[in-house]
């Protein structure tokens, strides 16, 4: 009745079993923590350093038929770096967002043109290495670029093709995964069809499309895309290092060259660190941010060989390429060595590297304290600077994006909310932050934020038994990704010298508990690019809590002097009305009217507005908008279709609303200092702060709002100011 | 070239506030795109919602506080001046700027001296020249995660004030502020790089 059919299945049982092990091997190696030994990709444009290295190697090694095609062909195969070793370091060990995302970016580029050229190369061998002449060598260098830039192009096609789909997929989300996966692999397979670098092609259709197949696709959607393409990736991964691991041990196409290993090894590095300094000097010149020598170790040193360098290299045709075992052998213990060697030894390099830079020597509380305030200021002062800067060209190229390509490619209300609404609330759970800031208003106290009780504190066992200590000590701080290994120092030169327990509590509540900095170091990208980690756990939270008691200090301190307003019972009115419209707004939280009817609203509402005292009518509704925005933006499931309309306890107290809405306003504002000039007063006075505090009591504002408006009052339209006063 | 001439022509008073900040010309006018960016409306000034709008401020405990470094002595916009002389703080202190220094010349807006004191008036809310006890309190709620209890809390907070205060005032003043800072190098950590 049941048989036993081994036979029928054997094929994709072992295999399925292979990954199986080699994944549950990764998963204890992750464990262990050893970043290294997890298998990575491709990177940099380092063929120069390889190939320069190939010439000097013919003379040493005795008989071999090799001849200089040969090499040229192992070394653009070599010279195929992995850099995600080096990428995960980066996580544990902070180096600056620049390093990061050149790191990131060879690793993006360098598959194709390793894959270019060794094509390239390829063709020359079959070709015979005598038959090649000067026109070839010409063609050769041609078809480098048009491979490259056709490959980019095609992908560019693609990219567009797959966001002007997405744009349509409103109501049929359960294929929008299907339609990326699809389209990136056909644009994949053009390009091979082509004979241009697919690579490439995938690679840019990833890029140009990311930004508008997100905005128009569901957060479900994105997610499953993500998980799987993560899932495939690892998978490759695991299998392709399989191949090698099995191949090393392939008795029949061992072949040893010493001379020729070694002088590989050499020159590889050698090279390398060549070719990144004199890139990095080239680049500096021409770059504000400039790239310090750490990097440019890091840079050198991080040139892991892995995947890539290996599958082109058993890829070679052996009846062309004689040694083509010598070659194969070779790339295995490059691989080997640089992996291993190479890539457990990074983390303790720059580690010791960044050490050296900082100081040596036990921080005080108050140095933590402050130190870690200094870095919140630094990337807060980042960001307000503007990190990257403005330059014209991508000035101009996002005046195109939003005047055109968005237009076209992505869906409107898509395109509304990225206008207006930050980031961060995109990121966060919405309805989280919304219900969290409203219950906390209704209970009332601050209190309400902390966990209640001890419990949470982290026991971390002091008895001399270090081991113990050790273990939890070091567990916690793996668990919080710390910002210098020198608080890690500083705590176990405490630990061995146990004087004053309570200190180190102290220490280390502070050490656990402290926000991490917005981690510039590629913080906001790791989570998205790294091969281990799907979601931002300790990030999202930690920023979720920040977001809320940010959101509630305004909230708070605009309630306060709200509070004070409503003395004009004109004002009042006024109020009232605003409100009762805008309660009819709320109905907007239940995910029924979509943005645009919002907008409509408010349309309706400018109009009535008009009737009564206007003059701070388009500041009025410029303020309102935000916060209209901000209303609909913090209910934004009716952009993406998340079927339940929300709740919202926010919209039902009376208040509420404008707390919320005017929670963008300045809520610094006390009832006392604000004043509205007249329209008069405000064109024929100067502008300037002093003197609209001594206008103070020829007039108050006849609206409660008018106030808060008075931050970016009246000086907001000088030149608007003008005309209209003339109408009236 | 022809867009970033016609730019530099519409700073105004370029030069003053070079010499007051000690940018360089191309540092200046990528901070004036920036500024320009920010100010939504073109108003010519930056107000709090402004800068509100940086997302990313959100989510950064001191962020508010800083915002409010922008705007002071209780003023509503900043303009370019006032912003650049805020982020001068932050450019890096390089060896020029000490060894040319004229005596008479008030210290460069970037000295550690100053660096540190922008700091500490993100922590003196009421501007006593002393950081209290209250002070440091709040500014740790600020920056520690809501799984500590307040008299963890207020803990940290008395040692804290304990470890710098000298004079025994219960209170860190500038001076002492400085003093249990010195062997930080400041410098480093409040620079920006590209803010030369």
């Amino acid at each position: 009745v049941v048989t036993f059919k081994w036979a029928h299945v054997q094929d994709p049982y072992v295999i399925a079993l292979w990954i199986l092990v080699a994944s549950v091997a990764k998963i204890a190696f992750l464990l262990a923590h050893s970043p290294v030994l997890q298998p990575a990709s491709p990177a940099w444009p380092a063929c120069s350093s390889s190939l320069g290295g190939r010439h000097g190697a013919s003379g040493l090694m005795g008989d071999l038929k090799i001849g200089l095609l040969d090499f040229l062909l192992f070394g653009s195969l070599i010279a195929a770096v992995d850099p995600v070793a080096v990428l995960a370091v980066f996580e544990e060990v902070h180096v600056n967002e620049v390093l990061f995302i050149i790191v990131f970016g060879e690793s993006l580029l360098n598959d194709a043109v390793t894959v270019v050229l060794y094509n390239v190369f390829e063709s020359f061998v079959a070709l015979g290495g005598d038959n090649v002449t000067g026109v070839d060598c010409v063609k050769g260098i041609v078809s480098f670029f048009v491979v490259s830039l056709g490959g980019t192009l095609v992908g560019v096609v693609f990219a567009f093709l797959l966001s002007l789909v997405t744009r349509f997929t409103k109501h049929v989300r359960i294929i929008e995964p299907g339609f990326v996966f699809v389209i990136s692999y056909l644009s994949y397979l053009t390009s091979e069809m082509l004979s241009l670098s697919a690579i490439l092609a995938i690679t840019f259709c990833g890029i140009c499309c990311q930004k508008y197949v997100k905005a128009n696709i569901s957060e479900q959607s994105a997610t499953t895309v993500r998980y799987t393409m993560k899932m495939l990736a690892s998978g490759a991964e695991t299998i392709i290092f399989m191949f090698l691991g099995i191949s090393a041990v392939n008795p029949f196409i061992w072949t040893w060259n010493t001379a020729f290993v070694l002088l590989t090894l050499v020159f590889i590095s050698v090279y390398r660190a060549i070719g990144v300094v004199l890139q990095t000097w080239l680049l500096n010149r021409y770059r504000m941010v400039q790239l310090e020598p750490i990097d440019q170790v890091v840079l050198s040193y991080g040139g892991l060989r892995g995947a890539v360098a290996f599958a082109l290299v058993v890829l070679l045709d052996g009846e062309k390429v004689k040694e083509k075992n010598l070659f194969v052998s070779t790339t295995i213990i490059v691989v080997f060595f640089t992996v291993i060697f190479q890539g457990l030894t990074i983390k303790p390099l720059v580690q010791w590297l960044k050490v050296k830079r900082s100081e040596h020597r036990e921080p005080r509380l108050n140095e933590k304290l402050h130190g870690r305030a200094f870095d919140h200021i630094l990337s807060a002062i980042e960001d307000i600077s503007g990190q990257i800067g403005h330059n014209y060209l991508r000035d101009k190229w996002s005046h195109f994006d939003r005047k055109f390509l968005s237009r076209v490619l992505m869906r409107r209300s898509a395109q509304k909310s990225r206008d207006r609404i930050l980031n961060v609330f995109h990121e966060l759970n919405l309805k989280d932050a919304i219900s969290y800031v409203a219950e906390g208003e209704r209970r009332g106290s601050l209190a309400f934020i902390r966990s209640p009780s001890t419990d949470n504190m982290v026991n971390v066992d002091f008895t001399p038994r270090s081991s113990t200590v050790e273990a939890s000590v070091s567990y916690l701080l793996r668990e919080n990704v710390s910002a210098v290994c020198l608080d890690m120092q500083s705590l176990e030169q405490r630990r061995r010298s146990i004087r004053d327990a309570e200190d180190m509590v102290t220490h280390h509540t502070l050490q656990q508990y402290l926000y991490k900095p917005r981690q510039e170091e590629g913080g906001s990208y790791k989570h998205l690019y790294s091969r281990h980690e799907l979601t931002p756990t300790e990030d999202e939270k930690q920023d979720r809590e920040i977001f809320h008691r940010t959101m509630r200090k305004r909230l708070e301190s605009f309630k306060s002097t709200k509070l004070g307003l409503n003395q004009n019972k004109k004002a009042a009115k006024m109020y009232k009305r605003e409100r009762a419209q805008k309660r009819r707004n709320s109905s907007i939280p239940n995910g029924k009217l979509p943005m645009e009817n919002s907008v409509q609203n408010f349309t309706i509402k400018e109009k009535d507005l008009e009737l009564s005292d206007t003059e701070e009518h388009p500041n009025y509704d410029e303020e309102m908008s935000g916060g209209i925005e901000f209303l609909a933006s913090v209910t934004k499931d009716t952009a993406s279709d998340s079927p339940a309309g929300i709740d919202n306890p926010v919209f039902s107290p009376d208040e509420a609303l404008d707390r919320s809405l005017l929670a963008r306003l300045p809520p610094w504002l006390s009832p006392g200092e604000t004043v509205v000039p007249s329209q008069r007063a405000r064109t024929q006075i100067p502008h300037s702060p002093s003197t609209f505090r001594r206008l103070t009591p020829f007039r108050l504002s006849s609206k409660s709002v008018d106030s808060f408006l008075q931050a970016d009052g009246p000086e907001e339209r000088p030149p608007a100011a003008l005309p209209e006063s003339t109408h009236m | 070239m022809g867009s970033r001439s016609s730019h530099a022509a519409v700073i105004p008073d370029a030069d003053s506030i070079r010499r007051e900040t000690g940018f360089s010309q191309a540092s200046l006018l990528r901070l004036h795109h920036r500024f320009r960016a920010l100010d939504r409306n073109k108003k010519g000034y930056l107000s709090r919602m402004d800068l509100q709008q940086i997302g990313a401020l959100a989510v950064n405990p001191l962020g508010d506080r800083i915002i409010e470094s922008f705007f002071p002595d209780g003023s509503q916009q900043v303009d370019f001046p006032g912003f650049v002389r805020v982020l001068a703080h932050f450019r890096p202190v390089e060896d020029e700027d000490t060894e040319t220094q004229d005596p008479k010349k008030p210290e460069p807006l970037n000295s550690r001296r100053n660096k540190l004191h922008y700091a500490f008036q993100l922590y003196d809310l009421d501007r006593d020249g002393k950081i209290s006890r209250h002070e440091m309190l709040q500014v740790l709620r600020l920056m520690v995660g809501v799984q500590v209890t307040e008299e963890q809390l207020e803990n940290i907070a008395d040692r804290t004030v304990q470890e710098a205060d000298e004079d025994g005032d219960g209170a860190v003043s500038f001076v002492e502020f400085t003093k249990s800072l010195e062997k930080m190098d400041v410098e480093q950590k409040m620079s920006i790089r590209i803010l030369k």
